[in-house]
């Protein structure tokens, strides 16, 4: 096993600054913003987006997280899971840009079931998709809006996302 | 976990993480949709063989809004009352495919007879056998517990330092057993509270004191008093020489409530019988969580189902 690093905390800020740029930019409609992460490290990554966001543009930005586990197709094929927490903004998501953030974008099966447990919460205008890495082998036809970083691998290797809120350093490894 | 038997064999990791996923379902139940598709495809069983509306009602809608499909199985009226003992209808719903069974039987211990029989290979939870157990009641009562004490904070944590007191018929409670176990677990102690006739003989090595009376007991400012039902269909004995004189020493009465601190939790597990051990008064004031027990046990109930049934067999 070695692990390798390929973005350093200066990289996930970059990073994660244009993607919150890019949101602003493409929402033309100017729609009133829920940024949801998927945990757990989606929502560190949602927090810091709306975060930037909001000290760029004077639009309603909410942040939120969604959790997707009783909506996994995966269920019965692993241990039992502990589910993680849903916060959606009071306002909701009915009408509205929502944009899911995710740390690894890998099969897609989590998107999947996010895509579900969103349809019963509400009906948003436009749902988007906000990766800080794209390793690919998609799995589902999906594919994201914004991307931090596009990581080709091979199946075998591991993406390590670590955040300084859960992790207590800052980093993105690949581990072979 | 592949059983819930009784809550003695939970440690506190364990029951903290029940009532944890039982918050998650409680977020449900809040929103619009409140249906997860999580058990789809599972098949639920409701066998009861005593009575029981809440407990049977409160399952059947945690199982379906989990999109398990739910079977009630009652004795009256079917093969039991026949004379089919309890191996012949397990082997009956295991050969219908069952993969939880939910059962409820005067006999203490048949819930686990089940769950170690080659009978049936579903997941059993116990809802009351005998004077045993009751573990979802008692997770139910924790979980209302540490929501009136934490409120949004309550998640990881469990009920250390919190006193106590249940009142009544201990002898024939599975409630009181289940929830002595668990109280103990999660760090709370208890006080037991009733006529010496409607004590167990022994009962040695339970974490518990015992009183006799009941304005000691509430003089000693418990945070939650837990009253229990008489259960008329168990009295088959003079255990107290008539309803007044047991509700006059034992029940909570309009008096014996406004001595107790306004944030005393009053519980009971219904059905209540009001005037006998509990007062009108006390049954619908601020400090009773009768209603929020009736809902935190549909979430309480999904998480066991969930824990159960949603993972991969364990081996």
């Amino acid at each position: 096993m070695t692990a390798r690093t390929v973005l350093q905390p200066a990289d996930i800020t970059r990073a994660l600054t244009r993607i919150s740029h890019e949101i602003l930019e493409s929402n033309r409609e100017w729609l009133d913003t829920v940024v949801l992460g998927i945990p757990t490290r989606g929502v560190v990554l949602a927090q810091r987006i709306g975060a930037t966001m909001v000290s760029a543009a004077d639009l309603p930005i909410a942040v939120g997280s969604l959790d997707v586990t009783m909506y996994r197709d995966d269920l019965a094929r692993n241990p039992t899971r502990a589910p993680g927490r849903t916060a959606v903004p009071a306002g909701g998501i009915d009408g509205k840009l929502v944009i899911l953030v995710d740390d690894v974008l890998y099969s897609g099966r989590t998107i999947r079931a996010a895509l579900d447990a969103l349809s019963a919460i509400g009906r948003p205008r436009y749902v988007r998709l906000a990766t800080l890495v794209d390793r690919g082998h998609r799995e589902l036809p999906i594919r994201p809006d914004f991307v931090g970083k596009n990581l080709p691998t091979t199946e075998g290797e591991r993406i390590n996302v670590r955040l300084l809120e859960i992790d207590g350093v800052e980093e993105v490894t690949i581990e072979s | 976990m592949k059983h819930l038997l009784s809550t003695k064999d939970l440690d506190r990791d364990t029951a903290v993480g029940i009532l944890d996923v039982a918050e998650d379902m409680a977020d449900v139940a809040t929103r619009e949709m409140k249906k997860l598709p999580t058990l789809r495809g599972k098949t639920v069983i409701n066998l009861f063989f005593e009575d029981s509306t809440r407990t049977r009602t409160s399952f059947e809608v945690a199982a379906k809004r989990l999109s398990a499909d739910l079977i009630n199985f009652t004795a009256k009226g079917s093969s039991v009352s026949k004379g089919e003992g309890l191996k012949d209808t397990a082997q009956t719903l295991a050969a219908m495919g069952a993969d939880a069974v939910v059962v409820r039987h005067s006999a203490s211990g048949a819930a686990q007879v089940l769950a170690e029989s080659k009978w049936i290979d579903a997941s059993i939870l116990n809802a009351g056998d005998g004077t045993h157990e009751h573990p979802t009641q008692a997770l139910l009562d924790a979980f209302t517990m540490r929501k009136r004490l934490h409120g949004e904070a309550s998640r990881g944590r469990d009920l250390a330092g919190l006193r106590v007191t249940i009142v009544g018929d201990i002898l024939h409670s599975r409630v009181a057993r289940s929830n002595v176990w668990l109280l103990n677990t999660l760090g709370a102690s208890v006080n037991l509270v009733a006529p010496a006739t409607l004590l167990p003989s022994n009962t040695t090595g339970w974490p518990v004191t015992i009183g006799y009376d009941l304005d000691e007991s509430i003089d000693a400012d418990p945070d939650v008093v837990m009253m229990l039902r008489i259960q008329a269909e168990r009295m088959h004995a003079a255990f107290f020489p008539n309803p007044r004189e047991y509700s006059r020493q034992w029940g909570l009465d309009d008096e014996r409530l406004s001595r107790l601190r306004p944030d005393t939790m009053v519980m009971h597990p219904g059905p209540m019988v009001r005037g006998l051990e509990i007062s009108a008064g006390a049954a619908d004031s601020s400090r009773s969580t009768v209603l929020e027990q009736v809902a935190n046990g549909v979430s309480v109930r999904m998480a066991v189902l969930y824990l159960l049934l949603a993972g991969a067999a364990e081996s």
